[in-house]
């Protein structure tokens, strides 16, 4: 008896370690996917642009002017300065409010506030970008039409990036700030993950010589998590660069090389998805469409990998 | 000890905190200010037609009709990407937690993941087109689907990832001290620990995927019909949002804030719901 | 007696837990003190009253006064600051700032604005380095980061970044337990060095350090005060019967 059961236990023992190793295995080939799925995203759109780039030189392509599909002619520059000019805007209306709100929630705010905070951030979080288009249409532009652009015009006429230069409203500046609204949850919280790893003992020493809070924020906290405060600002950056709905239906999408925040600009996901339904119509059109999904995915995935590096390093040390 | 307040360094401290409830002020009052425009110009056009009918004929017009097409279309859409997106995500999310906590290997899956959130939705747009080049496929609701699956599966999978890896390790360890194999624990206890922490990845993803418009304007198409299989195109809410509001029509204009209106309804009821069941189904774990 | 701290109805919470009920003490002037008694008795919250330490953990709340030369440091119009400069603290992990050792030393002084030019502070980190018992060991590797020290040094050097604000009182929170026992016996011996010019408060577990140590002696017990006096009356002759048992080891 004893010895039967004994067999019966090894059975089921070993029925369960194979069970065991089978899912290991199972489970380890899906992790697979997330990094090979990066790999086939950059080739497929690599082979579908390979047309383009075998036509062109790259130099023409990135810093050629004119954009004339029809003509032959694909000029990425006004697009890709028209990305640049969106995200800038955005970004640097983004952080000062963002870094000083996180700072805010991780060292000063009660437990209440937090607890306010965070739904409210996540809130802003899930909504969704067609959504910020809406609002950036119907309260944006005008507010940057009927108060910000009035007020510029005879005061900072002089210095040409804050001249007003067309009538309506739509531009960077109106893209910039729904930008910075979209982008703010996601630098709020991940530097208030980053601020969270510096150990109050560590705030306890500086507070216990008799540092007040913001010396103590400034000199200990500060210094620590620079490079993750970075990342997060990356990380914003980064999404900024891809938005494309919102940004799409606030920033007037002319293909010109914008010279002032009030200027309209034609950002490159904008272009991608304002012209997919010609696409097949025009020989290389695509080509160059994905090709410049393409040039957006690889800025992307070097500001994404950089600053992801940092945060892990950072957040695993807690 | 008084105070010494015309010290410079209190009243540093005292700026600093100020330019800091204003700037908190700022943050929390932006999303007032985005529902209170949605709901104020979309709430008049708001009609019982704009959800029960699908578009009649002159719809785009100004004609009667609704949106329903979109609304289903997006449902269809959101559930079957986070289906898929559940497939993958949850045994990612499981291997992650039971085998590789701290491994290489499961930094490099982490960071891939990491990445593969920051990619822009118009680029999975942009993947999808290319694939339905390839393979010669149209415009449709599976095309669709598997475009928001990617798209849902690194913030579904990272969501479960961080949630579970708060999970109390104690218990985790008593099963195993039971005797249970690795397996068993995922399944057993981590499954059960952490269903809060699964719903929450789900119905993160799901509100992600029902409100992304770049990735399903390659892929999925748009019609005014309620799709009958996977290889119709199917129209989504996003896209009713945004082609609405380029009409030159202002009674279409008006219901592209009304359908924007409906879009944020849902994402906002998607969270709480997310919320309340995480915050229900974690009293019956342990904590 | 000379009371440099008089505690006066102090009761401390924890969210709705009383964590300190009803202390009433005073502390003598440069003399150690003594806080004992079991883990969870109160002592390391008492002791963090009086640096208003206690406030920085979230939903607590606090009763009654603690008055240092006389003023309630809990009054609307004292400044904090000022509060914990003159009572610095000693933590039970010694905890460099991820700074030079100099700077770690130097960084109270400067935030203080306590010396005029360079010399001055140089002057200043070196003689309390030296109080600290530090200074022959560190003189040349100045710059080095103060986490390349040892546990023991580490803690020196947190002792000397104390003491370079020029407290009047320093509070020790079982400093010396994360040490090993020479660099224990470093700490106890600058401390049995300083008690002349400090007025000095540990809090500890071990008996044998508060015999070592103490003048004077509290002794708590689940957040209440039973018994204090100079170190020879409890240690010799405890009144109480809980002190008694304590002392026998009983818990």
């Amino acid at each position: 008896m004893a010895e039967l059961n004994s067999t019966f236990t090894t059975t089921t023992k070993d029925r369960r370690t194979k069970q065991d190793f089978l899912a290991s295995r199972t489970f380890f080939v899906l992790t697979v996917f997330p990094v090979l799925l990066i790999v086939i995203i950059t080739v497929a759109l690599f082979l579908r642009a390979q047309p383009i780039l075998s036509e062109y030189p790259l130099t023409d392509l990135l810093l050629g002017e004119i954009w004339k599909p029809n003509q032959g002619l694909f000029g990425f520059r006004p697009f890709i300065l028209g990305t640049i000019w969106v995200t800038t805007v955005g970004v640097i209306l983004s952080v000062p409010a963002s870094i000083l709100t996180s700072i805010y929630l991780a060292e000063y705010a009660h437990a209440r506030t937090r607890a306010i905070a965070k739904p409210i951030l996540d809130l802003l979080a899930a909504i969704p970008p067609v959504v910020y288009g809406v609002w950036g249409l119907l309260a944006v532009v005008p507010f940057v039409d009927d108060v910000l652009a009035p007020l510029a015009e005879g005061r900072l006429d002089s210095i040409s990036i804050f001249s007003v230069t067309q009538p309506t409203g739509f531009g960077i500046l109106a893209g910039g700030i729904v930008l910075a609204v979209m982008i703010a949850p996601l630098i709020i919280s991940v530097t208030f993950e980053v601020l969270s790893t510096v150990p109050n003992d560590l705030r306890h020493a500086s507070l216990g010589v008799g540092a007040t809070q913001w010396q103590t924020i400034r000199t200990v906290v500060l210094p620590q998590t620079l490079p993750g405060i970075i990342a997060a600002v990356v990380l914003g950056a980064s999404r900024a660069l891809g938005e494309t709905i919102a940004v799409l239906m606030v920033v007037g999408n002319v293909p010109k090389v914008p010279t002032s925040i009030f200027d309209t600009a034609y950002p490159l996901p904008a272009l991608i998805a304002n012209n997919y339904g010609e696409m097949m119509s025009i020989p290389l059109y695509d080509a160059a469409l994905l090709g410049a999904a393409l040039v957006l995915l690889v800025v992307i995935l070097i500001f994404n990998i950089l600053s992801t590096l940092v945060l892990q390093r950072m957040l695993r040390r807690k | 000890m008084k105070k010494k307040h015309f010290e410079q360094r209190h009243l540093v401290e005292l700026f600093i905190k100020t330019i800091m409830r204003i700037a908190l002020i700022i943050v929390a009052s932006s999303l007032g200010l985005i529902l209170w425009t949605i709901i104020s110009r979309g709430l008049p056009s708001l009609t019982w037609d704009m959800v029960t009918q699908i578009p009649k004929g002159g719809y785009y017009m100004g004609k009667e009709g609704g949106i329903l097409n979109a609304i289903i279309g997006s449902i269809y859409l959101a559930s079957g990407g986070t289906l898929i997106a559940i497939i993958l995500s949850l045994p990612i999310a499981l291997y992650l937690q039971a085998y590789a906590q701290d491994s290489k290997w499961g930094d490099y899956v982490r960071l891939s993941l990491d990445v593969l959130w920051g990619i822009p939705s118009i680029v999975y747009g942009a993947f999808g087109f290319a694939l339905m080049i390839m393979l010669g496929l149209r415009a449709s609701l599976i095309a669709g689907i598997i475009a928001l699956a990617l798209v849902e599966l690194p913030i579904m999978t990272r969501a479960m990832d961080e949630v579970i890896r708060r999970m109390p390790k104690d218990l985790e360890h008593a099963a195993l001290a039971l005797g249970s194999t690795k397996f068993e624990v995922a399944l057993r206890v981590v499954t059960r620990q952490m269903l809060p922490g699964i719903i929450t990845g789900i119905l993160l993803a799901f509100g992600r995927g029902i409100g992304d418009a770049a990735s399903v304007l390659f892929t999925a198409g748009y019609t005014d019909r309620i799709p009958t299989s996977l290889m119709n195109p199917t129209a989504s809410l996003p896209l009713a949002v945004f082609f609405q509001l380029g009409s030159p029509y202002p009674e279409v204009r008006e219901r592209g804030y009304a359908a924007a209106l409906i879009l944020t309804i849902i994402v906002l009821f998607v969270s709480f719901a997310s919320r309340w069941l995480a915050s229900r189904l974690s009293k019956y774990s342990v904590k | 007696m000379d009371a440099h701290i008089q505690v006066k109805n102090l009761n401390a919470y924890y969210g709705k837990q009383l964590a300190l009920k009803d202390i009433n003490i005073e502390i003598p002037k440069n003399q150690i003190t003594v806080i004992m008694g079991p883990s969870g008795c109160g002592k390391t919250t008492l002791l963090k009253t009086f640096n208003r330490f206690f406030e920085l953990t979230e939903n607590t709340q606090l009763t009654g006064e603690v008055l240092v030369d006389g003023e309630n440091i809990y009054n609307k119009d004292i400044d904090v600051t000022e509060v914990r400069k003159i009572v610095g603290l000693l933590a039970q992990r010694p905890s460099p700032l991820p700074m030079s050792i100099y700077d770690n030393v130097a960084y109270g002084m400067h935030i203080h604005h306590m010396r005029k030019n360079r010399e001055d502070y140089k002057d200043g980190v070196k003689h309390y380095l030296e109080i600290a018992g530090l200074w022959e060991e560190v003189q040349n590797r100045l710059n080095e980061p103060a986490t390349s020290l040892s546990i023991g040094q580490q803690q020196r050097l947190c002792l000397a970044r104390g003491l370079a604000v020029e407290p009047e009182i320093i509070l020790g929170d079982e400093p010396t337990s994360a040490l090993d026992p020479i660099s224990s016996q470093h700490i106890e011996s600058r401390l049995l060095d300083l008690k002349k010019q400090y007025t000095t408060i540990i809090v500890t577990h071990t008996l044998r350090q508060a015999k070592r140590l103490a003048d004077y002696v509290i002794f708590m017990y689940l957040g209440e005060l039973i018994e204090a006096g100079p170190a020879k009356e409890i240690f010799s002759n405890p009144k109480h019967e809980r002190t008694k048992q304590y002392l026998e080891g009983l818990f």
